[in-house]
């Protein structure tokens, strides 16, 4: 196995409400290899954001981090707000739903730019502003010069979407973290985004990971993909085996609740019930009250991940072939 | 439509809708029309469901609020088992609006926080003068019943409940007076995925049960073609085409929907070649000449930027507005 890029360990995150203590994250294991594209899928407040959000450093003082973030051998959890900055945004990048709301409203885009290049490569003057022209152009705004002069609400929401990326890009970070990237745009927009990212990786070997409530966006754009509940990484393995041989029955209830586009029509199987709460989990497996699989050991202890087959885990007492 | 037993619940002839508009959003720039509906017909059968797709800004919501009367038309006309719907606020047309309900995608914005859910779905008997406090009650809790909520659901408020929950409960509000049309503007978007299959097999339970039309607008292909009987696709304001589902979906005839179709992620088909579109849908205060699709259509040709498309009937049984869609190129 070569030495990962990234390498998540046990990492918790409990939230401070001020009335009590709310654990968002339940021990998160995720390794990226350089290079490598993973998708994370799960519905809201399973802790996809959470994951990467408490990876950089970024959940504020409310949160309190358990467990390690091994990048090129330091441990992010805990390590010094200057330390981090070396890393965010130089080495791994994060662009978000909205691009709207992470741009300044205020500032024009090629200031924008120039503030990231400035930051991260000590560019100024002209030659950032050349360079920022070439970040527009890169990620496909045609007349990219003239661009750099406008504000974020004289773009549209596909345009900043693509500012954003080119402010990600600025440092040339070996990884990008994109959450919901697409998910404010419209479909034909969302299928421009996906491709530009593709392209940008195929050119630079960026590592990405992409953070999305949508399976099909995740399938084609990554090799592997971790399904999360809860909290939870339930099960990890690549793409094709995902959909073939789903291992976990919250993934399997996933896939059975997605219509098709075309063929015969059936009645969806929607999974009963709803997300537990972050403070009200049920005993032992989260997802146990609303599978379609329970049986009583799934209530004695939350089931640590197995591999069922090579490179394919899931965190189930039944996967694995051992009660099936 | 002369014989009213066998007309449509709606029928929508040429509607249109245009905003008088400033140019460049300036207190003296020049006016101009933005032209957010321009010209939409469509027929919808009782027990049965429409969906109209399209991306934002196409004239989605604005169709189905003209449907309602909930904002004049600028032309057209709409009508109401045969019967033209007449103007906002008038008794005929408050009376009429029992019979057609409208679901919108966040319940939370829907919903009033202060107030207990069952208070809120007994409202529309109070509005509408029907039966008394009693009775009010009991046809609540039995519509809470039949949107799959239970009786403790009653007294509670909306804060209390999943986005789900409260999405039922907007469904037993719009309900209560029995309605033949329900509207749904975009009813599943704001809901998680494993809570979008629980509803859309409601609303199709409703539909069997209660013999309700649904006017259906998504933005999610695949959900509306587990729901709709017939489909309409929309771009800046017009339908570029139109007919069943399972047709229009696997074998797209219009290069718009063949787009669309394309940017729907599929999982189990890695790699395949899909039709990107160039640039962004046009500001709809200037629709390009001819096909409004031609600035974006890969397959444009002279005749598309001077002559608008006309919807029109092909031997499949669907409508298309493309010059060059198969069957019509000399047409």
């Amino acid at each position: 196995m070569p030495q990962p890029l990234i390498d998540i360990r046990k990492l918790t995150v409990d939230f401070d409400t001020g009335r009590r203590i709310v654990r968002a994250l339940h021990g998160v294991d995720l390794a990226v290899q350089p290079g490598e594209a993973v998708g994370l899928v799960g519905e809201s407040g399973s802790g996809k954001s959470v994951t990467w959000l408490a990876a950089l450093g970024l959940l504020g003082s409310r949160a309190r981090l358990g467990g390690q973030v091994l990048f090129e051998g330091r441990n992010l959890v805990g390590s010094a707000v200057a330390e981090l900055e070396a890393v965010r945004g130089a080495c791994i990048a994060m662009i978000f739903q909205d691009p709207s709301s992470s741009l300044d409203p205020v500032y024009r885009i090629g200031k924008q730019l120039g503030e990231a290049l400035q930051l991260h490569r000590g560019m100024a003057g002209t030659a950032a502003l050349a360079e920022a022209a070439r970040l527009l152009d890169r990620v496909g705004i045609a007349d990219a010069r003239r661009r750099l002069g406008d504000y974020p609400h004289e773009l549209s929401g596909g345009m900043n979407q693509r500012v954003m990326i080119a402010m990600a890009l600025a440092a040339e970070p070996q990884m990008l973290v994109a959450d919901e990237p697409t998910t404010a745009l419209d479909a034909t927009i969302q299928a421009q985004i996906l491709e530009l990212l593709q392209e940008i990786r195929r050119d630079t070997g960026m590592a990405l990971v992409l953070i999305s409530h949508d399976l099909g966006v995740v399938a084609e754009n990554t090799d592997r993909v971790c399904v999360m509940y809860a909290g939870r990484i339930v099960e990890d393995a690549p793409i094709g085996t995902i959909f073939a041989e789903p291992a976990h029955p919250y993934t399997r209830g996933l896939l059975s609740a997605l219509p098709e586009l075309t063929g015969p029509r059936r009645r969806l199987v929607a999974i009963p019930g709803v997300v537990p709460e972050p403070w009200n989990l049920p005993r032992g497996c989260s997802f146990a009250p609303r599978c379609a699989a329970f049986e009583a050991a799934c209530e004695a202890a939350a089931p640590a991940s197995v591999e069922v087959a090579q490179g394919h885990w899931a965190a189930c007492i039944r996967a694995g072939g051992r009660n099936l | 439509m002369n014989a009213p037993l066998d007309a449509p619940l709606v029928q929508a002839e040429n509607l249109v809708r245009h905003y008088r508009v400033r140019r460049g959003g300036r207190l003296f720039g020049e006016h101009a029309t933005l032209r957010a509906v321009d010209g939409v017909s469509f027929a919808l059968q009782a027990g049965r469901t429409l969906g109209l797709v399209g991306e934002s800004g196409c004239g989605k919501t604005t169709t189905a609020r003209l449907v309602l009367g909930l904002l004049t038309l600028t032309a057209g006309t709409i009508r109401v088992d045969g019967e033209i719907l007449p103007g906002a606020g008038t008794a005929r047309w408050r009376s009429l609006r029992q019979v057609m309900q409208m679901v919108f995608q966040d319940p939370l914005a829907a919903l009033d926080r202060r107030v207990a859910v069952g208070r809120q779905v007994m409202e529309p008997l109070a509005i509408h003068g029907i039966a008394n406090a009693g009775e009010r009650r009991e046809r609540a809790l039995a519509i809470l019943h039949s949107v799959g909520l239970q009786a403790h659901h009653f007294d509670r408020y909306p804060h209390e409940l999943s986005g789900g929950q409260r999405q039922r409960v907007v469904l037993a509000r719009a309900l209560i007076l029995s309605p033949r049309l329900l509207v749904c503007d975009e009813p599943i978007s704001a809901l998680d995925v494993s809570i979008q299959a629980q509803v859309v097999n409601l609303l199709l339970d409703l539909q069997a049960e209660r013999g309700l039309a649904y006017l259906f607008i998504s933005h999610d292909l695949r959900m509306v073609r587990q729901v709709s009987h017939e489909v309409a696709v929309m771009y800046l304001g017009r339908i570029v085409e139109q007919g069943d589902p399972d047709l229009l979906f696997a074998a797209p005839a219009h290069p718009y929907t063949q787009a669309l179709v394309s940017a729907i992620p599929v999982a189990t088909e890695r790699g395949r070649k899909r039709l990107i579109l160039k640039g962004d849908p046009p500001n709809p205060v200037s629709v390009p000449p001819g096909c409004a699709f031609h600035t974006r259509c890969p397959m444009a040709v002279a005749r598309c930027r001077a002559e608008t498309p006309a919807l029109r009937l092909l031997d499949d049984g669907r409508r298309v507005a493309c010059h060059l869609a198969p069957g019509m190129a000399d047409a």
